[in-house]
């Protein structure tokens, strides 16, 4: 069953939805994390407060999120072509990938940045902090742990999302579990490909819990 | 030191208007602590937020070393509050630092150049006594200790006063003792001026010089700690008084006392002593003078900031005309009476 063709067959694929999953959750993350610490903010009675910018923030994200990505990566099939010049293969998913994830990790990192205790943030006032020394010096590092783990999660969401990617030409284990599994019913690639699922979703789980635990070890 | 005049905050809260602090007036002297107690919900800290604009007054002024805070512009705000230090009850340690770091953060905040900043810091935690305690996180410390934590780091920028909202309330008493014998060190040490609010009338007690009793919204009272002590002027202050001496007396007592036959009569008075007059036998030269009876019900001595404060409860009985001298008497040397039933 695990012949020489299959391995690397597997091999391949992993490697490529690995290499989409990072690179997608970074590219996220340059947008989202900033996005997410607006969306804070702004927030009423925050130290940013401005209602029009939340508002209309909110309501691009939410509008974001609302569409299921089978149908927002067909939709932005135009600006996919515009940025790597296609729509198919490995690079070309990493678009609709990042654009998929940016309003989601921009709610992950709002719930993480809001469970901040706003007496941390007034005694920073008092000592006459400025937004972006609140934003940098106690925000973000008050909430490290569990930013960190909105990141794991943010990963394993963009596996199953790179699998989909995977079913229009994405690459990756998405597109060799839908090319042979599907299509040619062949059931010898599928269990593997699902094994190496549920290992890189374990790992990347493993990885975010162990790294935020030992931040809250340290800090006792 | 600070100058408050006609301060006024009205939150609005789902349409409903909640007056906080109605037309407030207060001045604080340079280098004394001056406390302001009030029951819960009286509008302290909402008092002393406003003063670092933690919370924007609806209306009146507020100067702190002589310029009017109220209508700093951002930066101008923030340059101001470097120099008010900030004390909390809850602490509100950055659990993301050691303690080093948290009282490096102002520091920081401040642009100190590095080599600088860490100097202070070490200067700091040698005065606050936590130099051991340099590389622990707050979650490792005792609330003392966390509240050391927050002294130094309050004091980084070398303020030239101290804010601070009801910072021994989370404390057990000795804890707070030692608490309060830090900030009084370092009001001598450095002559730096501190406002606290509190709730607890022994904090007053222990470290104030002068005292504003907050009620509703208002203050209801101003004075040196000595004398509302002796003598509260209105109901708040006289409850919070007897928290710390224990003046209540039972019921039963104060109507069953007062035989009057006639002649004699019999009050029951309440006599306040101050200072040097605490040592003095001013009650048995009064007794001798008057020929009058004189029962004690209940006394006791106490220290406030050092200065002994003694208290008694007195029935005295004789002919209702030399009582009424006695006591002028017990008055002209310089002691509190306060008749508490006169049948
Ligand atoms: N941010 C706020 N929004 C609305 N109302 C507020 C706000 N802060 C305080 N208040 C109200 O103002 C009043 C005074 O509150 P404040 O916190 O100043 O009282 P306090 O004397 O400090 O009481 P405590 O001893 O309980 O801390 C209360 O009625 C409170 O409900
Ligand atoms: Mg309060």
């Amino acid at each position: 069953m695990f012949d020489a063709w299959l391995v690397e067959r597997l091999l391949l694929a992993t490697w490529e939805t690995v290499y989409m999953v990072v690179l997608s959750t970074v590219f996220s993350y340059l947008l989202g994390l900033p996005l997410g610490v607006i969306l804070v903010v702004t927030s009423p009675g925050h130290i940013m407060e401005n209602k029009p910018i939340n508002r209309v923030l909110g309501w691009i994200i939410n509008a974001v999120r609302s569409i299921p990505f089978i149908i927002f990566l067909i939709l932005i099939i135009p600006i996919t072509r515009l940025l790597v010049g296609t729509y198919i293969g490995t690079v070309a998913s990493i678009v609709p990938l990042t654009l998929a994830a940016i309003p989601f990790v921009a709610r992950l990192v709002e719930t993480s940045l809001k469970e901040i205790e706003w007496g941390l943030i007034e005694a920073a006032l008092s000592m006459g902090a400025g937004t972006w020394s609140i934003i940098t010096k106690v925000m973000l590092p008050e909430a490290k742990p569990s930013l960190i783990l909105g990141v794991a999660i943010t990963a394993i969401s963009l596996v199953g999302y790179s699998a989909m990617a995977g079913i229009v030409g994405g690459g990756g284990l998405g597109t060799l579990a839908y090319y042979y599994g599907y299509q040619r019913y062949d059931n010898s690639i599928m269990w593997p490909t699902v094994i190496v699922l549920i290992i890189l979703v374990q790992g990347v789980q493993m990885l975010g819990d162990n790294l935020a635990q030992r931040i809250n070890k340290k800090r006792g | 030191m600070i100058e408050i005049k006609n301060l006024t905050k009205i939150f609005t809260v789902a349409k409903q208007k909640i007056t906080a602090l109605d037309d407030v007036s207060l001045t604080v002297k340079k280098g004394e602590i001056f406390g302001i107690i009030g029951l819960s919900g009286a509008g302290k800290s909402t008092l002393i937020r406003c003063i670092n604009m933690l919370e924007k007054p609806t209306a009146g002024s507020i100067m702190v070393d002589g310029r009017e805070i109220t209508t700093f512009k951002k930066h101008e705000l923030r340059a101001a509050r470097q120099k008010i230090g900030m004390i909390f009850q809850h602490f509100n340690l950055l659990s993301s630092r050691t303690v080093f770091g948290n009282v490096m953060f102002p520091l920081e905040i401040a642009k100190v150049p590095h080599r600088k900043a860490v100097k202070r810091t070490l200067e700091l935690l040698e005065l606050v006594g936590l130099t051991e305690k340099a590389e622990a996180y707050p979650s490792q410390l005792s609330g003392g200790q966390k509240q050391r934590v927050g002294i130094a780091r309050a004091l980084a920028n070398n303020p030239k006063l101290l804010l601070s909202d009801e910072a021994t309330s989370a404390l057990d008493p000795q804890t707070t003792r030692s608490i309060l014998k830090l900030l009084r060190d370092i009001n001598s040490k450095f002559n730096l001026t501190i406002l606290l609010i509190t709730h607890d009338m022994n904090v007053i007690k222990e470290v104030c010089d002068r005292v504003a009793v907050i009620d509703n919204s208002r203050i209801v009272e101003v004075g040196d700690v000595l004398n509302v002590f002796a003598a509260p002027g209105s109901p708040v202050a006289r409850s919070f008084v007897e928290t710390v001496i224990g003046k209540e007396l039972p019921t039963e007592l104060l109507q069953g006392s007062g035989t009057g036959d006639g002649q004699t009569e019999a009050v029951l008075v309440r006599v306040a002593f101050i200072g040097a007059s605490a040592g003095e036998p001013v009650i048995s030269s009064m007794i001798r003078k008057y020929d009058i009876a004189a029962n004690i019900l209940y006394g006791n001595i106490d220290r406030i900031k050092d200065i002994p404060f003694g208290n008694l409860t007195l029935e005295l009985s004789g002919p209702s005309r030399v009582l009424q001298d006695a006591m002028d008497y017990l008055r002209s040397r310089g002691l509190e009476i306060e008749v508490l039933n006169n049948v």
